[in-house]
């Protein structure tokens, strides 16, 4: 632990990447998702087939190969960017694959019966969704939703791999200058993932106590 | 709820609408692609010269060549798959057991092996352990697949109705027995489409091996890619496309699989036949349980698997 402490200016540069990382995708990532989901269920065929692609090869590629094209393909085609951008789009195309399914679950999660009710007075698609499935969908949505940025949170330490400097890339350097206190180094960086994930985690039991419903 | 209630079946002018948007959604995603080919095509991107390297035989069969990265990924992914649903199980009676001496330790320390990064455990494994890239790679996949299985086991287990465990205990089986004779076969199939779909997860993490340093698909890919690399490295985009058809070939079969056996027990199954053939008309325990575990929200119901995982991690 006391390696940690010496280097508290790494831990923060680590801490502050990794939390900035979460936070721009999320921001980025979860309107995209809210899209392809919107795209999923919508009337246009089209919209329907390019989104289905979409999610479903974001959701079979690894991660590391979306950042092995972002870091080293993407260069030779011209496209010159730092890293971190780099970094920011790789897990903004993955993590919006995954938002989209959590929004569309919940789409579905809403009774058929809604849906049919607002058809049957009248509303269209536009005002189906937005008056009556999305808000109730909201509350269904929001625990999944959370759990993928609990996942993202996790999934930025991919990033290491590529020349960005986060927490995991932390553990590394310190554990390779104080090999003595390696096994405290690691503990001490897995409790600072768990810092940020277990709050979310938390947020979500409680959410998900608060807001389950009997239908 | 499927998509088709939130629109009416539509009359003709609303197809004609459709259709249309549907055309100029269609042209406009075809003309951006193509345009990102044209692109590509005049980057050269489709020249011979970006493809030879994929007839030469040495880079599909060599000592190092993509299907030795493939078979690499394979092995860790399998070795891992098997460690995991064990140890798995294990967690799942651990974490149920009477004593809270080792209840409540085995809940943190599932906690926290979930809560980290599997990456994070691999370089610890690989850095404190010394146990070399390839072995990094599995125990961290199994340990982290394991909680997670784990997890999923005790979800199953809690929405089995109660009667199953007190009559296990009725006929004077052992706890020890009642969870495994009784509980974990039922709950083992209740949630089999999701420990597949955490399986395919795993498969897909194997490819942080590439950061730890073993020689699986990526890294050996990245490695050929350098080895016939002349002037600027012109093969990365296509070793891109190749090792990206491989994932997609490999992970889009196996969540086929995944869906049809979602498809398949979530169907509600009929009643075997008696021992003198007839029909029974008892509903088998599982599928009860099934329906409970739909409507029924007591500890954190099992949620509908998703190929690929449905968090991504």
């Amino acid at each position: 632990m006391q390696a940690i402490f010496e280097n508290l200016p790494l831990w923060l540069q680590g801490m502050g990447m990794t939390l900035m990382l979460t936070g721009v995708v999320t921001l980025i990532g979860l309107p995209i998702g809210i899209l392809l989901a919107g795209m999923r269920v919508s009337p246009v065929a089209a919209l329907r087939v390019v989104a289905a692609i979409w999610t479903e090869v974001a959701r079979n590629t690894p991660l590391t190969l979306v950042f092995f094209f972002t870091a080293f393909v993407l260069p030779k085609l011209g496209f010159i960017f730092d890293f971190t951008l780099g970094a920011i789009l790789a897990l903004t195309y993955y993590t919006s694959a995954f938002f989209a399914e959590a929004v569309r679950s919940g789409i579905n999660s809403v009774p058929i019966g809604q849906a049919e009710a607002s058809r049957s007075i009248g509303l269209g698609f536009g005002q189906t969704m937005g008056l009556v499935v999305l808000p109730q969908a909201f509350r269904s949505v929001l625990p999944p939703l959370i759990n993928v940025v609990i996942a993202l949170t996790k999934n930025t330490s991919v990033a290491m791999g590529f020349f960005v400097f986060v927490l995991t890339s932390v553990a590394q350097r310190l554990a390779n200058v104080y090999g003595d206190q390696a096994l405290e180094v690691f503990i001490g960086i897995a409790l600072s993932y768990l810092i940020i994930t277990v709050p979310l985690g938390q947020l979500v039991d409680h959410l998900e106590r608060k807001w389950s419903v009997q239908r | 709820m499927s998509g088709s209630v939130l629109f009416d079946a539509p009359g003709p002018n609303a197809i004609r609408r459709s259709r249309i948007m549907s055309i100029v959604f269609a042209v406009a995603a075809v003309a951006a692609v193509a345009l990102a080919v044209y692109q590509l095509w005049l980057g050269g991107a489709f020249y011979q010269d970006r493809w030879d390297i994929f007839s030469d035989e040495r880079l599909w069969f060599g000592a190092r060549g993509l299907l030795f990265g493939l078979g690499t990924t394979l092995s860790i992914a399998g070795i891992a798959a098997v460690g995991a649903i064990v140890l798995g199980v294990v967690f799942s009676i651990l974490r149920n057991a009477y004593s809270r001496w080792v209840r409540i330790p085995t809940t943190v320390v599932l906690e926290f092996f979930r809560g980290m990064p599997v990456l994070l455990m691999m370089l610890f494994i690989l850095i404190v352990f010394a146990s070399g890239a390839y072995w990094a790679v599995v125990w961290a996949l199994i340990v982290y697949n394991g909680a997670i299985i784990g997890e999923a086991l005790r979800a199953g287990m809690a929405s089995l109705p109660k009667g199953q465990r007190e009559s296990g205990l009725a006929i004077g089986l052992t706890p020890l027995r009642t969870t495994l004779e009784i509980e974990l076969p039922q709950a083992f199939r209740i949630m089999l489409p999701i420990i597949l779909a955490q399986l395919i997860v795993l498969l897909k993490d194997t490819s942080l091996g590439y950061i730890v340093g073993s020689e699986e698909m990526l890294r050996i890919g990245r490695q050929l890619v350098d080895f016939y690399d002349r002037e600027g490295g012109p093969y990365a985009l296509s070793m891109f496309f190749v090792m990206l058809a491989i994932y997609l070939a490999v992970n889009l079969s196996l969540s086929a699989i995944v869906r049809w056996l979602h498809k398949r027990v979530s169907r509600p199954r009929k009643g075997g036949p008696n021992l003198d053939g007839t029909k029974t008309e008892a509903i088998p325990v599982s599928t009860t349980a099934i329906r409970a575990q739909r409507t029924a929200d007591t500890d954190g119901p099992p949620q509908p698997p998703g190929a690929g995982g449905t968090l991504g991690g």
